[in-house]
């Protein structure tokens, strides 16, 4: 096998064809980018489910009283329920949260929009107990009992919110990988009418080489790499606008959820870890479609 | 080196074989000419040889080949030993004559060292030595056909088939396509050459397999073209 034989033929082919190819290359990025999205969506819903499991908290919001007037947890009310709580043997542990406390979290939280934080004044956040479970799954139990305590103003189970959270990332996830695979089938067709074009628009050169008694290798190699090449592009685009979308999307707009720790944010090693699948994936993808097309439709 | 026993060839989309039970036998080193009306099936004959197309009924063998049976992944094999010419030279209009012979070996996984050396042999060999470096469309209808010649025959096959080599070709340069050939089969290489070209076969004076629908109607050694029509 002349290795510069077939790699000029492939460049020739890519040239020739160059409408063609930059069709395939592009439907092909949208698809690895998409399935890219899909499957970083997955690993940050992985990793923020896995920070959760292990401390699902149940936030116990005291009353405006309490919350304006005790700072410090001393007076007997607060002091009381704190004792209840840090005695309860379903509980594993309890933090005490001022109004001041709270303020500076929830400027962290939304460093990112100071104009939520202009909406929000300090005496409208509570004081409140963070509980860590001892069993996290179930915080509906904790819920029930102290809902109607005295200084009690509402018992907030983070779980329900998490569950809501963590369906409406499914659902992106989901939508994700459905216009992936729609691309995809696009992706596939392409590149399987790439092929043909090309390997009819190379006919001539394709029947002298079977009439010399070239071999398979020869003569399909170069459709076979074409494919495989452009898909290999695709992909590395793919891979480019992820993290492109990364650094100029993800980190900017999502920035301060991420520093307080609501969600785990994506990092360049997620990204690094997906891109293997996405190259793959493509060159399996093309090369299978590239190998189908010839043994279909071109004769040897 | 070429043996059809009983051979018949129906077309998928034909009702009338194009080939009827042909026998025929040419050995190492003839030269033999195959003649007969349109569409009396000598295409068909070549085609069988170069495992294009395989037969309905019979057996063929070329050399040591078993063409009818053998594994796909041998066909290469068979026609590296095999060179062919056609009316329509089929050159590579963006190669140069030297590239376009080339290219018969380089496909092949030739050497580089060996493509060097024996590409201007062959050029030589066909009387194109200065005119390796010309594009197609700047040779003649004869010059032509002399590089796809080459390219047949680049690669030292056992035999060349040629389909009417001078069917686009006027009388004279005809003739100088003739000699050439000639030469050729004086290398020892088997000919087998179908034409229409009555004043070719009659100069020539070689053996002659006439078809008609099919079939084997003559076998002469040294033949001409109309006898007996
Ligand atoms: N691929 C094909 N499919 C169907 N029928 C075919 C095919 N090729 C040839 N034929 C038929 O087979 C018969 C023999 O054709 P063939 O090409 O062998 O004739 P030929 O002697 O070479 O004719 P010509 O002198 O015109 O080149 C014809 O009737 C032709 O129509
Ligand atoms: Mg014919």
């Amino acid at each position: 096998m002349r290795a510069s034989f077939v790699f000029s033929e492939v460049l020739t082919g890519l040239r020739r064809n160059v409408t063609m190819t930059v069709a395939m290359i592009l439907t092909t990025m949208i698809s690895l980018t998409l399935l890219g999205g899909g499957l970083l969506v997955v690993r940050m819903i992985d990793k923020t489910q896995a920070v959760y499991q292990e401390e699902v908290d149940v936030n116990v919001n005291l009353t405006k009283d309490i919350s304006a007037n005790d700072k410090e947890c001393t007076q007997d009310t607060c002091a009381d329920l704190r004792e209840r709580l840090e005695s309860d043997p379903a509980i594993e542990a309890v933090t005490f949260e001022n109004r001041d406390q709270a303020l500076v979290r929830f400027k962290q939280i939304f460093e990112a929009q100071p104009e939520m934080l202009k909406l929000v004044r300090a005496d409208a956040l509570p004081a409140s107990f963070h509980l860590r479970l001892v069993n996290p799954d179930r915080p509906e139990v904790i819920s029930q009992t102290y809902s109607g305590a005295v200084g009690v103003d509402s018992v907030v189970d983070e779980s329900e919110f998490l569950e809501r959270l963590f369906s409406a990332f499914n659902g992106v996830r989901n939508l994700t990988f459905a216009i992936a695979l729609i691309q995809a089938v696009a992706a596939l067709l392409l590149i399987s009418n790439t092929v043909q074009v090309s390997a009819f628009t190379r006919r001539t050169e394709v029947n002298i080489m079977r009439l010399v008694g070239a071999t398979r290798w020869y003569t399909q190699l170069p459709f076979l790499l074409e494919a495989v090449v452009a898909g290999l592009v695709g992909a590395v685009l793919a891979i480019g606008l992820l993290v492109a979308g990364k650094v100029w999307f993800l980190d900017t707009v999502l920035g301060g959820v991420f520093a307080s720790g609501v969600l785990s944010p994506i990092d360049g090693l997620d990204i690094l870890l997906v891109s293997p699948w996405l190259l793959l994936t493509s060159i399996g993808i093309s090369a299978v479609t590239g190998y189908v097309t010839l043994r279909l439709y071109v004769r040897q | 080196m070429i043996r059809l026993e009983h051979v018949s060839k129906v077309y998928k989309t034909s009702t009338r074989p194009a080939l009827e039970d042909v026998s025929v036998v040419v050995d190492k080193g003839e030269f033999v000419f195959l003649i007969g009306a349109s569409g009396s099936g000598k295409s068909t004959f070549l085609r069988l040889l170069l495992r294009e197309e395989v037969p309905s009924r019979g057996r063929v063998y070329v050399a040591n080949f078993d063409v009818a049976r053998m594994a796909r992944r041998r066909v290469p094999r068979l026609r590296q030993s095999i060179g062919c010419v056609f009316q329509d030279f089929r050159l590579l209009n963006n190669k140069t004559v030297a590239e376009n012979v080339a290219f018969a070996l380089e496909v092949i996984g030739k050497p580089r060292n060996t493509i060097r050396k024996v590409v201007p042999e062959v050029l030589e060999l066909v009387g194109l030595e200065g005119k390796s470096a010309r594009m197609p469309h700047e040779l003649s209808g004869g010059e032509q056909q002399r590089v796809a010649i080459a390219r047949a025959f680049v690669n030292r096959p056992l035999m060349l088939l040629a389909d009417e080599p001078t069917g686009n070709l006027d009388p004279d340069t005809s003739q100088d396509i003739m000699l050439l050939l000639e030469r050729i089969n004086r290398t020892g290489t088997t000919v087998l050459m179908a034409t229409h070209d009555h004043s070719i076969v009659d100069s020539m004076r070689r053996r002659v397999v006439e078809l008609d629908l099919g079939q084997v109607v003559r076998d002469d050694a040294r033949g001409v073209y109309g006898v007996g029509r």
